[in-house]
């Protein structure tokens, strides 16, 4: 439950090896944490991401198979967290693969593959937990997006597409619960430095996890439904979305 | 008359106004109504809710049921002094009812808008708990409609563990829909009230100690907005029914009339805002503090005057603004009376836009299996919901679980699990029969949810 200040007994990640998940579970941990669950398919991974969280004192950390690319199985597991933990209050998607296009093309198998792993499993997954949420009616689902979404690149297409989808599903989720207390937060942050990016070019306005998190956190408590990282993205992306397609596709990288 | 519930989806709070959420109510008269929503009920369960006068989460239950008592049944035997009374009469009207015959009820809390059945839920204690303990022990039996549907009717000599667990149990043993309760005789419907102001804590609660066992009531204001030598300046009141020779004028022509009035309301507008800020409390707690007499002795005031001053001023609750605010109320054993000191020098350190904090002696505990008194001392903390107070709340649970003390549940909305489970020793006793009457967990709320209960 939500406390008189606001604050969140339970916390879940899907994707609970995510830098940026779990720096947004680190960002959301108050006294009031009661319960936080790291749902993802490397179960040790896990298990060492939960010991390096730092809990407060009556907070129990709890550790999830999830598969992305078993959708088929989501619906047990979301039913498997709430026999554990009790209602959701925030629930944070943060599964994905990045992969390169030069992979993709060469493997197209691979394209399909990284499709569910971005969006058919999130989607599955996301769609249990809000009607759970509903049956509550509270909660808060963090979906995170990317700004490669807004416009997709040719540099990594695949990937952008999968964003886009992922991130125009939870618009329509958003708008499916408005009339409800459940609230959907999409994050969409540029470039982040982390293992997902590591030995990438860097774009312009690159960020850190933390500052993702913190961004994120702020966005939570406003209950405000899309949130770039840095802010600064939501105008440039604002900008490049309504270039003529014969300038986007010089823009490097 | 009509047993079909009425109602709808609405959204619920407390009267602090935090944390609003759905429910689907249902306004029901009695025990036949209660069994109609009890036997349809979904996974999410029922709670029952009277007025809404408890300050968190206790009376809501998100994406589930809430039964609103309207039953207006009051019944009292004039040689007695036992009222049989429906779980949502008001104390309000209660005592329209029976103040001009010339009884009182045995204990009421700063607000005269509560309803028996939350009284008895959260075994409500007043200005008088050092003397006459709390409301619970003045409830002679009660009828609870509990999960199978079955309407019991229980007292201290039949079934007193259930009782005792639905006494203080928040409503999560069952519906109470009646209740027979013992009054206390009055002569008229005034109060005789001696006042003592103090310029610090120290001889504030000394003067408590030393005076209170003269006096059936006895409660201080202290000033949380100055510290240093002032901190915990205040003033105590201690009162006792009049009688009708204490009287003069048109009070003593008619002692037991009784005509509380509401004349001013907060507007809804307010609420959205909020008009309290840190220097305006500040401003009034000087006021408050200069107003009062240094010593005065054998003032007569009236019943609402004395007991329930707020009162007078519908929707107060509004002048903290959308955020709303938490009544912070603790309780800590008479050798931890130091805590009291440490709570409100961490509390004025902080700054908060505060300016209504009471402070009591609590006298024995009763027999609520999850009641909050316990001898000592209680106080009380307005704060308004801002960025940072939760975790001066934690602290301040950490000070009072440290003192042996415990939160008090009908005010709560921020506290953690542990914080109940390490403060209340008989929590286990009280689910052991809780899982007797309602295994499948029929009744629910978010308070139960939030503190696991």
């Amino acid at each position: 439950m939500r406390t008189a200040t606001g604050d969140t007994q339970t916390i879940v990640l899907f994707g609970g090896t995510s830098e940026i998940g779990l720096a947004i579970v680190t960002a959301l941990i108050t006294p009031t944490t009661r319960h936080i669950v790291l749902a993802g398919r490397n179960l040790d991974a896990c298990t060492g991401a939960a010991a390096a969280l730092n809990t407060p004192k009556g907070c129990h950390t709890h550790v999830v198979e999830w598969d992305a690319t078993a959708p088929h199985a989501h619906q047990d597991c979301v039913n498997t967290i709430v026999d554990l933990i009790g209602d959701l209050d925030v629930v944070i998607m943060a599964a994905g693969v990045l992969g390169t296009q030069e992979h993709f093309d060469a493997h197209p198998a691979d394209a399909g593959d990284a499709v569910i792993a971005n969006m058919a499993g999130p989607i599955a997954t996301l769609t249990a937990v809000a009607q759970q949420m509903r049956a509550q009616q509270h909660g808060h689902l963090v979906v995170l997006s990317s700004v490669a979404g807004i416009r997709v690149r040719a540099a990594n297409h695949v990937y952008g597409a999968t964003k886009a989808g992922l991130d125009a599903y939870a618009q329509g989720l958003a708008d499916h619960l408005a009339a409800t207390d459940v609230h959907v937060t999409i994050v969409r942050p540029g470039f982040v430095h982390g293992r997902m990016t590591a030995g990438r070019p860097t774009a312009p306005f690159a960020t850190t996890p933390d500052n993702v998190a913190a961004d994120t956190v702020k966005a939570i408590h406003k209950q405000q439904r899309i949130v770039h990282s840095p802010g600064i993205l939501r105008w440039v992306f604002l900008a490049l979305r309504h270039l003529p397609v014969a300038l986007w596709r010089r823009i490097p990288g | 008359m009509n047993v079909v519930p009425s109602g709808g989806v609405e959204r619920l709070s407390g009267w602090g106004r935090t944390s609003p959420v759905w429910c689907s109510v249902s306004d029901v008269a009695g025990a036949e109504g209660v069994r109609s929503v009890v036997s349809a009920v979904g996974a999410r369960g029922v709670v029952a809710r009277g007025v809404g006068r408890s300050y968190g989460d206790a009376a809501q239950n998100s994406g589930g049921d809430v039964v609103r008592l309207t039953g207006d049944g009051i019944a009292l035997d004039p040689e007695s002094g036992v009222v049989r009374v429906d779980a949502g009469v008001t104390l309000d009207a209660l005592l329209r009812v029976v103040v001009p015959k010339g009884w009182f009820v045995p204990v009421t809390p700063g607000t005269r808008f509560v309803t028996v059945g939350g009284a008895i839920a959260a075994d409500v204690h007043g200005k008088n708990h050092h003397r006459d303990g709390s409301f619970g022990g003045s409830v002679r039996s009660m009828d609870v409609v509990l999960a199978s549907g079955e309407q019991v009717t229980v007292s201290p000599s039949s079934d007193a563990d259930l009782f005792w667990a639905t006494v203080g149990g928040m409503g999560l043993t069952g519906v109470i829909v009646a209740a027979s309760v013992q009054l206390i005789p009055v002569t008229s419907s005034r109060m005789l009230v001696s006042t003592r102001r103090f310029d610090g804590l120290d001889a504030l609660m000394a003067s408590m100690v030393e005076r209170d066992a003269a006096f059936r009531y006895s409660v201080a204001w202290v000033d949380a907005t100055v510290s240093g030598r002032r901190l915990g300046r205040g003033v105590v009141t201690w009162g006792e029914h009049a009688s009708p020779t204490d009287l003069s004028g048109r009070a003593a022509s008619d002692p037991l009339g009784y005509a509380p009035s509401q004349r001013i309301g907060v507007p809804g507008v307010v609420g959205s805002v909020g008009v309290v800020r840190r220097w305006n409390a500040a401003a009034f707690s000087e006021a408050w503090f200069r107003n009062a007499p240094v010593r005065r002795d054998g003032e007569v005031q009236s019943i609402p005057a004395f007991f329930h001053p707020l009162d007078g001023v519908a929707n107060w609750n509004r002048v903290y603004g959308r955020r709303g605010f938490v009544q912070y109320q603790f309780v800590v054993p008479d050798e931890s009376a130091d805590t009291v000191r440490a709570v409100l020098e961490r509390v004025v350190a902080s700054r908060p836009a505060d300016f209504l904090n009471v402070l009591k002696r609590f006298g024995p505990a009763g027999e609520g299996m999850l009641s909050f008194p316990m001898p000592g001392w209680t106080l009380t903390l307005d704060l308004p919901v801002v960025d940072g107070l939760n975790p001066l709340l934690h602290e301040l649970d950490d000070l009072v679980l440290g003192a042996g003390g415990r939160v008090y549940l009908a005010k709560d909305a921020q506290t953690t699990p542990s914080m109940i489970a390490a403060s209340y020793p008989r929590l286990n006793e009280w689910r052991t029969v809780r899982d007797r009457v309602d295994p499948n967990r029929v009744f629910h709320s978010d308070l139960a949810r939030r503190l696991e209960l």
